[in-house]
């Protein structure tokens, strides 16, 4: 070998393991900052019932955040689920009608938070209600995790291999019974991670949350009204630019919990490719 | 009976599929009728290339938003792709088992990371350490592409890997058996048989930066004017939505969803190429 070549290979590989290095070390690096940054002020105060000036709460937050991520599944899961059966299960494959769906929940899943905020904040604050509000907030969310249900559900249903179907027909059940009998519980593994996917981003979630939840630090009488998740909180002490330390311990909660729902998510995706190679 | 029903349900799931499409559609149609008006208003050309925005004394211009949008998304494209394509060589190729199984949820986690976390943490971290190197405030553009260019990180890195590892292993094999090095092999082989998985790996990776929102709020500044260098503020194009939404009125107001508009059209033309891409891909 030329010693040319062999310069450059040794350059190459020599690059690639110090790009995985920096992009390891950044993500260690981020996450260890604001852990080792942030732990030290999870005091019970952040963890008050009310949320005050002094206190800091976060609890309230939480709250609104398991609220809305509720509403935005109980909106968007069977709209979701009940479409990729369609295009599954009883659509013509390659049809046009299955392309245009394929084609919108493809944009609608490129477009940047902030503008379906923005939308939110058009159709559902300005247009039908009176104000920001937890169901403002949820419908818009809803709207968001549309496509990423659309797409776990077809993906875990074209994975069920069609002589289930197939055997659940020659029984003699009907279409409705195979697909919520037969193809929808044995697509429920893929279903579930892709859920769990779906709650880490609207936890995540913040452009799209501002002008329609809004921003008020309070758990709202009702779903009407207005009321901060955790990411907003923690967006709102930035912008407060005062409480530097109850926003870490803030991110710290953020990012605890981001993590157990993505672990979450790669246990199921990781059973699932495990009985399929059974 | 069960005939009805089974019609029913067949209504039900088409209605359902129809509902992605009508939300594309409703998100176009609010956008547009309630942005093409200002638009007109403040005149299409006056709107785009007007280089001065003063919603107060009514002047109304996107040229420096739309290039700190462009600035930003450039600077997290030459930071965050060349290391993103390494690292998915490394995931694909170089990785040693034991590692992946290490390596791999780490930069899934990176994913998972909220935006406002890395603002916070460029905000923390970042900031501080360019206003010492570099004089200035420290929210600049340079804070922005770093921020936004490891935001970008595990997009590019995901997608080129899974482009990576779809090429055959025998065109990999073949150039190990014509005496190259395993780093040739992968490089001058494996790399450009994936090159349009790599292409739309970067676009994503473009797409998210363009549209990311909260962490460049609070990184980069936020003045509406021009950048002359690294260390200046600047405002990009969903900043100036969040930033002035809550307390806008009237041609404001309009201005603002009109900003969103030119926001959506640039998402949808890299949208476009990327399904573009994705289509060459199959073919």
């Amino acid at each position: 070998m030329k010693s040319g070549q062999k310069l450059q290979s040794l350059i190459l590989r020599s690059l690639v393991w110090l790009f995985a290095a920096i992009t390891a070390c950044t993500a260690l690096g981020i996450v260890g900052y604001i852990l080792a940054k942030g732990v030290a002020y999870l005091s019970p105060r952040l963890f008050a019932w009310q949320y005050t000036s002094e206190n800091l709460s976060l609890l309230p937050a939480i709250v609104n955040t398991l609220t809305i991520a509720l509403l935005a599944f109980l909106i968007a899961l069977p709209l979701g689920i009940f479409s990729a059966v369609y295009l599954n299960e009883y659509a013509r494959r390659g049809s046009r009608f299955v392309t245009m769906v394929n084609i919108a929940a493809e944009t609608l899943s490129g477009i940047p938070s902030i503008v379906y905020g923005l939308f939110g904040y058009l159709l559902f604050v300005t247009h039908i209600s009176g104000g920001y509000s937890l169901l403002a907030g949820a419908l818009t969310l809803s709207i968001m995790i549309l496509p990423i249900v659309l797409r776990t559900t077809q993906e875990a249903l074209s994975s069920v291999p069609d002589s289930y179907r197939a055997g659940s027909f020659a029984l003699g059940a009907g279409k409705l019974r195979t697909v919520f009998r037969i193809a929808l519980p044995a697509a429920t593994p893929g279903i579930l991670a892709g859920v769990i996917l779906c709650a880490g981003r609207i936890v995540g979630e913040t452009a799209a949350l501002i002008y329609t939840a809004g921003a008020v630090a309070q758990v709202p009488e009702n779903l009407l009204g207005s009321g901060r998740t955790l990411s907003v909180h923690l967006y709102a002490l930035w912008n407060e630019g005062l409480h530097t330390n109850e926003a870490y311990a803030t991110a710290v909660v953020l990012l605890v919990c981001v993590a157990g729902l993505n672990a979450l998510s790669s246990m199921l995706a990781k059973r699932i490719a495990k009985g399929r190679s059974k | 009976m069960k005939r009805c029903k089974e019609q029913a349900a067949r209504l039900l799931f088409a209605l359902s599929a129809c509902v992605c499409i009508a939300a594309i559609a409703a998100i176009c149609l609010f956008l547009f009728a309630n942005g093409i008006p200002g638009i007109a208003k403040i005149g299409f050309f006056e709107f785009l290339s007007g280089s001065d925005w003063s919603p107060s004394s009514g002047a109304y211009g996107i040229f420096p938003m739309i290039l700190g949008s462009i600035y930003v998304t450039a600077g997290a494209a030459l930071l965050g792709v060349p290391i993103g394509i390494f690292t998915a060589v490394f995931l694909a190729k170089f990785c040693p088992n034991r590692l992946y199984k290490f390596c791999k949820p780490l930069v899934d986690g990176l994913a998972g990371i909220p935006s406002v976390v890395y603002g916070f943490f460029g905000l923390m971290v970042i900031v501080p350490f360019i206003r010492t190197q570099f004089g200035g405030s420290g929210t600049s553009l340079l804070a922005a592409s770093l921020v936004l260019g490891i935001m970008i990180l595990p997009t590019v890195i995901g997608v080129s890997e899974a482009a990576i590892r779809a090429v055959p292993q025998s065109y990999y094999e073949g150039s190990l058996a014509l005496g190259a090095s395993k780093e040739r092999s992968v490089f001058f082989a494996v790399l450009p048989a994936a090159k349009s998985g790599i292409t739309s790996a970067v676009l994503l990776g473009i797409g998210r930066a363009v549209g990311e929102t909260m962490a460049v709020i609070m990184v980069a500044g936020n003045q509406a004017v021009v950048p002359n260098a690294l260390t200046d503020g600047v405002r990009t194009l969903t900043a100036n939505i969040v930033l002035e939404m809550g307390y806008a009125t009237d041609l404001h107001r309009e201005a603002l969803i009109a900003t969103a508009v030119v926001l959506f059209v640039f998402i949808l033309l890299i949208n476009l190429s990327f399904s573009a891409m994705k289509r060459r891909k199959t073919l």
